[in-house]
């Protein structure tokens, strides 16, 4: 089972309420959390545990052998990304632009592109008390967060299979974003009530929507702000299931790296009414 | 010498566009025949990726000698105009075409 936090605007709450919510239903079953945030991966601030496994992430990239090259210029006809061009006697790779598609290789009239590998990161297996947790961190860079996002997908279905994965998901409404809730059952928007808030909020609705996924919301910082958040989720029968509350106490345990969701009961609540609609929902 | 300039509209009073990869126009003037053509770049704004290299590949391909740009050509960009040996020249941003070319000419673009 896959949860995804992501919420459109940077700065709402996704690793707070992340990080919170797997450590809060660690306790009860076998959980995950797992940092699909690759660029800025920062649930490991909060969640400290053992590694218990690690790899290199690669993405396939062409590579020019020119002894056979006619230089037909097919290669960049072929790329959507400009990352493959003719400079006068030469075919010349961007690496950072190429998606990986093959196309290049594969349709070069003499095998002059073959694929290789190419690190663009890491994934790390962390085992805490009773909690699985998986980071994985672009290496700085490059541009390309997708594939790495991909492969940690791929990954946790393959050995967290068994557990409610709760994902940290990058900010936004790109593709990073897009790949980042690509494989989860149900979609947590946090929110955070300001106008600012508002605006990105109906970004990733949209995305979401368009996407076909099953979404709920979580208020984040609840107090301050505006109502346009709650009043744009009633009127677009989209459930808010929890607030929690905007107070100084929580901002200093976060800056501090240290979890709430045992420390004080309106936000315990608001854990506990998360994961009861998320058994309810999944059922 | 054939040189390029990013430029917002067609001619020597256009302004310079200060960005290289989504610049909107480019004026391409060729020095030996003193001949100048403008060549629409916006279909550029339909690729999300790879303006930067989209647009030196049209430099490429009219062999242009010396850009003349703002803001300067990104990272994948300033690889593929090297590759091909063009001459980069920043900083002409706020000038006309014209002034932009006398500024060149008197070095006093950061090349």
């Amino acid at each position: 089972m896959k949860i995804a936090v992501a919420g459109g605007k940077g700065g709402s709450g996704k690793t707070f309420i992340a990080t919170n919510l797997a450590s809060y239903i660690s306790e009860k079953e076998k959980t995950a959390l797992v940092d699909l945030d690759v660029e800025e991966p920062n649930s490991a601030l909060f969640i400290r545990g053992e590694i218990s496994n690690s790899e290199t992430v690669y993405k396939m990239i062409p590579e020019w052998n020119g002894s056979e090259c006619t230089l037909c210029g097919k290669c960049q006809t072929v790329c959507n990304f400009h990352a493959v061009l003719k400079v006068k006697d030469s075919i010349m790779i961007l690496p950072e632009l190429c998606h990986s598609c093959y196309a290049c290789s594969e349709l070069c009239p003499t095998s002059s592109l073959p694929m290789n590998p190419k690190r663009i990161g890491t994934l790390t297996h962390y085992r805490t008390k009773n909690l699985d947790f998986v980071e994985s961190k672009l290496d700085i860079g490059e541009e390309q967060a997708v594939p790495l996002i991909s492969r940690t997908n791929d990954y946790m279905n393959y050995h967290l299979k068994d557990n409610i994965s709760i994902c940290d998901c990058p900010p936004g409404t790109a593709c990073p974003a897009v790949e980042s809730v690509k494989d989860a059952d149900l979609v947590i928007l946090v929110a955070e009530p300001t106008t600012f808030g508002f605006h990105d909020f109906k970004l990733i609705v949209k995305a979401m929507k368009e996407l076909g996924k099953r979404i709920t919301v979580v208020i984040n910082k609840s107090g301050i702000g505006n109502q346009y958040t709650a009043d744009y989720c009633r009127e677009n029968n989209i459930p808010v299931i929890a607030e929690v509350p905007h107070d100084r106490k929580l901002a200093e345990y976060y800056s501090r790296g240290e979890l709430v969701y045992d420390k004080f009961e309106a936000v315990t609540a608001a854990f506990e009414k998360i994961y009861r609609y998320i058994k309810e929902t999944l059922k | 010498m054939k040189l390029a300039f990013t430029t917002k509209g067609k001619g020597w009073d256009a302004e310079i566009d200060p960005r290289f990869g989504r610049a909107e126009f480019l004026f391409i003037y060729d020095e030996e025949n003193n001949e100048s053509v403008n060549i629409d770049n916006s279909s550029v704004s339909e690729h999300a990726h790879g303006a930067g290299p989209m647009t030196a590949q049209l430099l490429i391909n009219n062999n242009v000698n010396v850009l003349i740009t703002g803001n300067g050509a990104g990272g994948n960009a300033a690889r593929v105009l090297d590759a091909a040996g063009i001459r980069s020249f920043s900083g002409a941003d706020d000038m006309t075409v014209k002034e932009a070319y006398e500024a060149f000419k008197k070095g006093g673009l950061q090349g």
